[in-house]
C-alpha cells in the first residue's frame, strides 16, 4: 500500500511537469487531488485496512497530499506569473511619446516679477501702498520739488491730458511713481499730524513716458519705488537695503556700487548699480563689458518732500529708491526688446 | 559734453589712467560715456584697482586708436610735384625729421603748391610711414588698416600724409592736416597732439561742469589736486568806448558785460586751436567765432559777438551813443535769426536790442544783420547773465538747441560774464590780431546771493550714518572751493561765485551734505540695516484679494495679459454692435499723443483682450486670456482729476481640449464654458448669493448674454460676442463660426463682495441618499430658479443638486423642457430614512408645481 502511494505520488508530480496552463493545472487538480483520484480512494479505502497497517498508510497518505498540494500551489504560482508576465509584455507603451497637456494658465511675467518683488520687500517690513495713474502736475513734479519750468523736467518726457484752465497745474500720466511718496506720507500725517508715524513703504505700478516706442525704450512701463522715512534713517540704510534686496533678487554673492546721480527729490541722489549677475562682472555682451547693470536711481529724501509730505526734515530723514522690474526681467531672462511686454504674444508670454 | 583729457590737463595734473579717471568721475556723478582715443596710448584701460580688489572697469564705451610713436610723426613737406602719370595726385618732398621721402597723395589742399618749386616756408604734415595703422579714409566707419607698399599708377608709395579722418581726429577727409608752422620736426604725433576725448553727461545738478574749467575743478577735488585757475589777464591797450546798457527786467537778465576789440584780421584760427574745437565736438569757423566758442568751452559762458560797425550804424553813425537794450519781445514782433530764418517770437521770449530794434533772442540765437562778416574789422563782444527757465522755455518755443542755449538753460553763474568777456577779448586779440579796449561796459543788477550755508558733524552723520569731523567736513568743501569758516563743531561754508545748485537752509544743508558724500567717495559709505522703528504692519488686503483673484483665473486655465492703458476711441468701439451710439463718457485725451493709434486712455480693458485675442488667434487655435487693470473716466468736476476703475476682462474661444494625437474634445467652448470658469472664479473668491440674467447688450448675442449679481450689486456681464462685432475683428480662416467668448466684470465690486473670511462645514458622516428628478416646466423658465428653489425647501438636508440632462421634444410637448437633477439627501447628524427622504421630496415637488408649474416626468 505504501509503495502504491509512493507511485501515486510519483505519477502525479511527473505529470505535474507537463502542465502549461491553468486549464490543465485544473484537469491535473481534479485528476490527482479531486474526489475520485487515485489518492482519495487511498483515503476511502483507509477504514478497511487492519488496525496495524492503518496509522501508517494514514500517515503516508496525508504526506503525499501535502506534497501534490505544495506542488500544485507552486505550479499555480509559477504559471500565474508567466501568465502576467505575458500580458504586460504586450502592454508596453511608447514613452516618449507627448502626454495629454490640460490648458494651463500663467501670470503675465510683469505680475511674476511684481510679486518677487513684494514679498523680498515685504520682509523688509516694507508694505504696499498703491496711487492712480493719472496725477496732477502738481503731486508728479512740483511737490516733488520739480518748480515749474525747471531743467530737471527735461528728465522726464511727459504726457500731458487736455484739460481746461489747469494753468500751471495740468493734468498728467504720471512719469514715475513718485507722487505716491506725496500722497502716502500725507496718508501717514493724517491719522498723527504732530508724531507721524515711521513709513516703509513700496510703491508699485504702471508709469508712463513721452517716448518713442523701441526695443530698448517704451512709453509705458512697470515701476516700483520704496520709501522709508524715520527719525534715523541714514544713506548707509539705503545702501545695506538695496544690497540686501540685491543679494535676494539676484544671487547671495551680488556686490552692488552707488553712484552719485541727480533727482530733484532725493539728495544726496545715486545711481544703483548690480555686478552683473550673467558674467559674475568679468564683463559680457549684457553689461557692455563693463561688470556692471543699472538697475535703478535713489537716495535720500529732499528735505522739501518730506515737508510736502508732512514730515519736519528737521526730524525726520528718508530714503527712496526707483527700480524697472521689466528691466530685471529682461536682463534675467535675456529678453532683447522691451516691447515684448505688452505685446502680449502667447509665444511670449508663454515661456514664463 | 566732450572734454578732451589735454584741456583738463591744463588746469589739473592727472597721474591716474583714463579709464581709473573715467571711474572716479563716474562715481562721483560725472558719468563718463564714453572714451575716444585719439594718439594717447590705450593701456589701462581695465586698472585692477580698490579695496575689494574687483576690477573698476570704466563704464564707459572705448573707441579710437593708440597712434604708433615710432611710425607716425610730424613731418615737412617742402615741395609739391605733380605726378607723372596722374592728374589728381602729387608727389611731395617730405622730410620726416630722419630723411627724405617721396610721398603720394591725392589731398586737394596741397593742389595750390603743386609745381611751385621748393616752398618758401615748408608744410608741416602728419605722417605715418610704412607698417604704421590708421583708419582707412576711404572706408565707412573706423577700420583700421596697416601702410603696405605699393605702387600706385607707377610710382612706388609706403606711406602718406593723413588727413583728420585717417588719425581718428573728426570724419574730415577732404585734405590732409596741415599743422602750425611750429610743429616740432620728427616728433612722435601723439606727444604733440595725442589725446583722449571723455563723454560727460552732464545731469542738470551738475550745470556748472559744462566747461573745460568745470570739469577740471571737479576732477582736481576728485583726485585730491590743487586746481590751477588761469588769471584771467586780457592786455588792453585800445582806447576805452562808450555804451549805454538798459536792463529792463533784471529778474530775467541780472547782469549784462560789453567789450570791444578793434582792427582785428578774420581768418581760420591756428591749426591747435581748431582741433581743440573739433575734439570738443563744435566746427572752426573764423578765429573771432572760435574764440567765442574756446572761451565758452573753457570757461562756461556763452559769449555774442556783434559787428561794432553795423550797431554804430544803426545808431546813426556816432558809436558814442551806442544803446543796448533787453527787454521782452512785444508778442507777434519778428527777428530774423543768423540761420536766415524769420522768427516770431512771444512776451516771453527776451531779446537783446538797440535804439533800433532787436539784435538777437537772448541766450539763444544772434540776429543776422549785426553778424561777423568778412567786413567785420571791429568786435563787440556781449557776455550776459539771463533767467534759466525763461531760456528753456525760448529754446525750446523756438526749436534752437545750442551750446550757448545748452549753457543758459541749466544756470550759468552772473559773475562768469566778466571772466567770460576777458577771455574771449583776449583770445581774439590772439588769434585775430585786434586791439582791446581798455575797460568793460557792466551793468550788474541783480548779483546772486551765494548761499552761506552751517553744517555739523550731526548732520552728516543723521543723514550718511558716518562720522566725520568738523574739519573733515571743512576740507570736503574747500576741495571744492568753498569758503569755509570753523565755528566749534559748526562749518560755514559760502557757496563758490561759479555754482546756483546750492539752496538756503535746510536744503543746503542736503546740498553740503551731498557734496561731503560725493568727495568721502559713495564706495566709502558703509552699509547698515535699518535700527529704526519698524512701522505698524497693517498689509494691503485688497492688493491681498486681487491676487488671490489672479491665481484662481490662472488656476482656472487662463492666460494673464497687460496692455497699453493708452488706446483710441475707434479701437475701443469695435467691441461694441457698428450701430451702438458713441461712447458717452468723455475719454481723457492726450495732448501730446506720441502715435496716432495711441491717443486716449482706455475705457474698456475688454477692448485691450480681444485686440490680443485677434493679434493671438493666428497662431493658437485655443485662447483663454485675461486682464486685470484700470480704465479711466473723466471726472464729473471740470478739470479734476480723472475716475480710475479696476476692471477684469476674458476672452474665450477654440476648441474646449488641448490638440493631441489621442482623442481630445475639440468641440468649440461655448457660453457654459465661460460660465463654468465664472463659476469657478465666484466659488473660489467665496462669493454669496450670486444670481445671472438675461441681458441685452450692445457687445452680445441677444440670446447668450447674461449679467452676473451679487446681491444687488452689478458685477458685470458675460456672453457670446454679437456675430455683427465678432465680423469687426480680424479672424484667420480656421476660426470660422467658433464662438468668441467674453466677460467683462467690474474688479472693484468683485473684490468688494469677497469676504475676508468664510467657514467650512465638517465632513459629512452619516450615509447620504442619492436621488434624480426629472422635472418639466415650461421652455423660458430659468433653470436657476428650479434648483435655487430645491435648496430652500430641502434646507440643510440638501446637500447637492446637480442638473445632469435637459430635454426637449415630443414627449414633454412644444414649449416645455424637461431638466433632470441628481439629488443628495444628506443630513448632519443622523440617517436618513426613506420616510425622512419622502417627506423632504414631497414638499419640494409640491412647491415647485405650486410656484413654478413644475410637473415630475414620469
Amino acid at each position: 500500500m505504501l509503495e502504491k502511494l509512493n507511485q501515486i505520488q510519483g505519477a502525479a508530480l511527473e505529470a505535474l511537469d507537463s502542465v502549461a496552463d491553468e486549464a490543465a493545472l485544473e484537469a491535473w487538480r481534479v485528476t490527482h487531488l479531486g474526489r475520485s483520484s487515485a489518492l482519495m480512494e487511498v483515503f476511502s479505502g483507509l477504514g478497511g485496512l487492519s488496525r496495524e497497517q492503518r496509522p501508517a498508510v494514514g500517515q503516508k497518505a496525508n504526506q503525499v497530499k501535502n506534497a501534490l498540494e505544495a506542488a500544485l500551489a507552486e505550479r499555480s504560482g509559477t504559471l500565474r506569473a508567466a501568465s502576467l508576465k505575458r500580458s504586460l509584455e504586450g502592454e508596453r507603451l511608447d514613452v516618449t511619446l507627448p502626454g495629454r497637456r490640460i490648458p494651463m494658465g500663467r501670470l503675465h511675467p510683469d505680475s511674476q516679477t511684481m510679486r518677487e518683488l513684494y514679498r523680498i520687500f515685504g520682509e523688509m517690513g516694507f508694505q504696499i501702498f498703491r496711487s492712480h495713474e493719472v496725477e496732477s502736475d502738481e503731486y508728479n513734479y512740483q511737490l516733488l520739488n520739480f518748480p515749474v519750468g525747471h531743467p530737471a523736467r527735461d528728465m522726464q518726457d511727459t504726457y500731458f491730458v487736455e484739460a481746461e484752465g489747469r494753468g500751471d497745474n495740468p493734468i498728467v500720466l504720471r512719469t514715475h511713481t513718485s507722487p505716491g511718496q506725496i500722497h502716502a506720507m500725507r496718508h501717514f500725517v493724517a491719522g498723527n499730524p504732530e508724531n507721524p508715524p515711521p513709513v516703509r513703504i513700496v510703491l508699485p505700478g504702471v508709469c508712463y513716458r513721452y517716448e518713442q516706442i523701441t526695443n530698448r525704450h517704451e512709453t509705458q512701463f512697470e515701476q516700483i519705488e520704496g520709501l522709508a522715512v524715520g527719525p534715523g534713517i541714514t544713506f548707509g540704510d539705503l545702501k545695506g537695503t538695496l544690497a540686501d534686496f540685491a543679494r535676494r533678487m539676484f544671487g547671495q554673492e551680488t556686490r552692488t556700487r552707488f553712484r552719485a546721480s541727480y533727482f530733484p527729490f532725493t539728495e544726496p541722489s545715486a545711481e544703483f548699480d548690480v555686478e552683473c549677475f550673467l558674467c559674475a562682472g568679468k564683463g559680457c555682451t549684457v553689461c557692455k563689458g563693463s561688470g556692471w547693470l543699472e538697475i535703478g536711481g535713489c537716495g535720500m529724501v529732499h528735505p522739501v518732500v518730506l515737508q510736502n509730505g508732512g514730515y519736519d526734515p528737521q526730524r525726520y530723514t528718508g530714503f527712496a529708491f526707483g527700480l524697472g522690474p521689466q528691466r530685471m526681467t529682461m536682463l534675467r531672462h535675456r529678453i532683447e526688446d522691451i516691447r515684448y511686454f505688452y505685446q502680449n504674444d502667447l509665444r511670449f508670454l508663454e515661456q514664463f | 559734453m566732450k572734454v578732451p583729457i589735454s584741456w583738463l590737463k591744463e588746469f589739473v595734473d592727472i597721474d591716474v589712467p583714463i579709464p581709473e579717471l573715467a571711474y572716479q568721475m563716474t562715481l562721483a556723478g560725472l558719468e563718463v560715456e564714453q572714451i575716444h582715443y585719439v594718439g594717447l596710448p590705450m593701456s589701462g584701460t581695465l586698472a585692477q584697482m580698490g579695496a575689494s580688489g574687483h576690477a573698476r572697469k570704466a563704464d564707459a564705451k572705448i573707441s579710437g586708436f593708440e597712434w604708433d610713436r615710432e611710425k607716425i610723426v610730424v613731418a615737412e613737406v617742402s615741395e609739391v610735384m605733380p605726378h607723372p602719370n596722374a592728374d589728381r595726385l602729387v608727389l611731395c618732398k617730405l622730410n620726416d625729421g630722419q630723411q627724405e621721402h617721396i610721398v603720394l597723395t591725392g589731398a586737394p589742399n596741397l593742389f595750390a603748391f603743386k609745381g611751385k618749386g621748393p616752398l618758401p616756408k615748408p608744410l608741416k604734415v602728419a605722417y605715418a610711414m610704412e607698417g604704421a595703422q590708421i583708419y582707412d579714409g576711404h572706408a565707412e566707419g573706423a577700420q583700421l588698416v596697416t601702410l603696405k607698399r605699393a605702387k600706385i599708377r607707377g610710382v612706388e608709395s609706403y606711406s602718406m600724409a593723413c588727413s583728420e579722418k585717417e588719425l581718428g581726429i573728426s570724419d574730415e577727409h577732404e585734405g590732409i592736416i596741415l599743422f602750425d608752422d611750429d610743429a616740432p620736426l620728427g616728433a612722435a604725433l601723439a606727444d604733440y597732439i595725442g589725446d583722449a576725448v571723455l563723454e560727460v553727461s552732464i545731469l542738470p545738478s551738475f550745470a556748472r561742469c559744462a566747461s573745460m574749467l568745470g570739469v577740471a575743478r571737479e576732477v582736481a577735488a576728485i583726485l585730491g589736486k590743487p586746481l590751477r585757475t588761469p588769471e584771467v589777464s586780457v592786455t588792453a591797450e585800445g582806447e576805452p568806448f562808450e555804451a549805454v546798457i538798459e536792463i529792463t527786467r533784471p529778474e530775467l537778465n541780472p547782469r549784462f558785460v560789453l567789450g570791444l576789440v578793434r582792427g582785428i584780421t578774420l581768418r581760420p584760427s591756428p591749426y591747435r586751436v581748431q582741433l581743440r574745437l573739433k575734439l570738443a565736438g563744435m566746427r572752426p569757423i573764423n578765429n573771432v567765432v572760435d574764440a567765442t566758442n574756446y572761451a565758452m568751452l573753457e570757461s562756461g559762458q556763452p559769449l555774442h559777438a556783434f559787428d561794432y560797425d553795423v550797431l554804430a550804424g544803426r545808431a546813426g553813425g556816432t558809436a558814442g551813443k551806442l544803446k543796448i537794450i533787453t527787454r521782452t519781445a512785444r508778442a507777434g514782433e519778428k527777428l530774423t535769426t543768423l540761420d536766415d530764418v524769420e522768427r516770431i517770437l512771444d512776451e516771453k521770449t527776451v531779446l537783446v536790442c538797440d535804439a533800433a530794434g532787436a539784435l538777437s533772442i537772448a541766450g539763444v540765437m544772434g540776429g543776422l544783420e549785426s553778424e561777423i562778416s568778412e567786413k567785420t574789422t571791429n568786435i563787440l563782444l556781449e557776455g550776459a547773465a539771463w533767467n534759466f527757465i525763461n531760456i528753456r522755455k525760448t529754446a525750446q518755443a523756438q526749436n534752437l538747441p545750442s551750446e550757448a542755449s545748452y549753457r543758459f538753460s541749466r544756470g550759468v553763474h552772473p559773475a562768469m560774464a566778466e571772466r567770460g568777456v576777458y577771455l574771449g577779448l583776449e583770445l581774439m586779440r590772439r588769434w585775430a590780431g585786434g586791439v582791446v579796449a581798455r575797460g568793460l561796459i557792466d551793468n550788474y543788477p541783480l548779483p546772486p546771493v551765494d548761499p552761506t550755508v552751517e553744517v555739523t558733524p550731526a548732520d552728516v552723520k543723521r543723514w550718511l550714518g558716518i562720522e566725520l569731523s568738523a574739519a573733515q567736513i571743512a576740507e570736503a568743501l574747500v576741495r571744492l572751493e568753498f569758503k569755509v569758516a570753523l565755528d566749534g563743531e559748526t562749518v560755514r561754508a559760502t557757496t563758490p561765485d561759479h555754482r546756483l545748485d546750492i539752496g538756503p537752509g535746510i536744503t543746503g544743508v542736503a546740498d553740503l551734505v551731498e557734496e561731503v558724500a560725493r568727495i568721502y567717495g559713495y564706495d566709502n559709505l558703509p552699509e547698515t540695516r535699518m535700527a529704526d522703528e519698524l512701522p505698524l504692519q497693517v498689509g494691503n488686503p485688497l492688493l491681498d484679494k486681487e491676487e488671490r483673484l489672479r491665481d484662481l483665473l490662472v488656476y482656472l486655465g487662463l492666460q494673464e495679459v497687460k496692455n497699453y492703458r493708452l488706446t483710441t476711441p475707434e479701437r475701443e468701439a469695435r467691441r461694441l454692435r457698428p450701430d451702438t451710439p458713441a461712447d458717452d463718457k468723455p475719454y481723457l485725451r492726450l495732448t501730446n499723443p506720441i502715435s496716432s493709434d495711441k491717443a486716449v486712455m482706455r475705457h474698456s480693458v475688454l477692448a485691450s483682450v480681444l485686440e490680443n485675442a485677434e493679434w493671438n488667434a493666428r497662431f493658437r487655435a485655443r485662447l483663454a486670456l485675461f486682464e486685470i487693470g484700470p480704465i479711466f473716466l473723466g471726472s464729473e468736476d471740470p478739470g479734476g482729476l480723472p475716475d480710475e476703475f479696476q476692471r477684469l476682462a476674458i476672452v474665450l474661444c477654440g476648441p474646449r481640449s488641448l490638440p493631441s494625437w489621442q482623442p481630445a474634445d475639440t468641440a468649440a467652448m461655448d457660453f457654459y464654458d465661460l460660465k463654468g470658469i465664472l463659476d469657478g472664479l465666484f466659488d473660489g473668491l467665496h462669493l454669496p448669493a450670486v444670481r445671472h440674467e438675461p441681458v441685452a447688450h450692445p457687445g452680445f448675442h441677444p440670446g447668450k448674454c447674461a449679467r452676473v449679481l451679487a446681491g444687488e450689486r452689478q458685477i458685470g456681464v458675460f456672453g457670446e460676442l454679437h456675430p455683427l462685432v465678432r465680423e469687426g475683428y480680424d479672424w484667420p480662416v480656421a476660426a470660422a463660426g467658433t464662438p468668441i467668448l467674453a466677460a467683462d466684470l467690474d474688479l472693484d465690486a468683485l473684490l468688494e463682495q469677497m469676504p475676508s473670511l468664510y467657514a467650512t462645514a465638517p465632513v459629512p458622516e452619516y450615509p447620504p441618499v442619492l436621488e434624480d428628478l426629472a422635472l418639466v416646466v415650461n421652455e423660458d423658465l430659468p433653470g436657476e430658479r428650479v434648483a435655487e428653489l430645491i435648496r430652500q425647501t430641502g434646507g440643510r438636508v440638501v446637500a447637492e443638486v446637480r442638473l445632469f440632462d435637459v430635454y426637449r421634444g415630443e414627449k414633454v410637448g412644444k414649449g416645455r423642457k424637461s431638466l433632470a437633477y441628481s439629488i443628495t439627501y444628506q443630513a448632519p447628524d443622523k440617517t436618513l430614512t426613506d420616510r425622512d427622504v419622502a417627506g423632504i421630496r414631497t414638499r419640494i415637488l409640491r412647491r415647485l408645481e405650486q410656484e413654478l408649474g413644475a410637473v415630475l416626468r414620469s
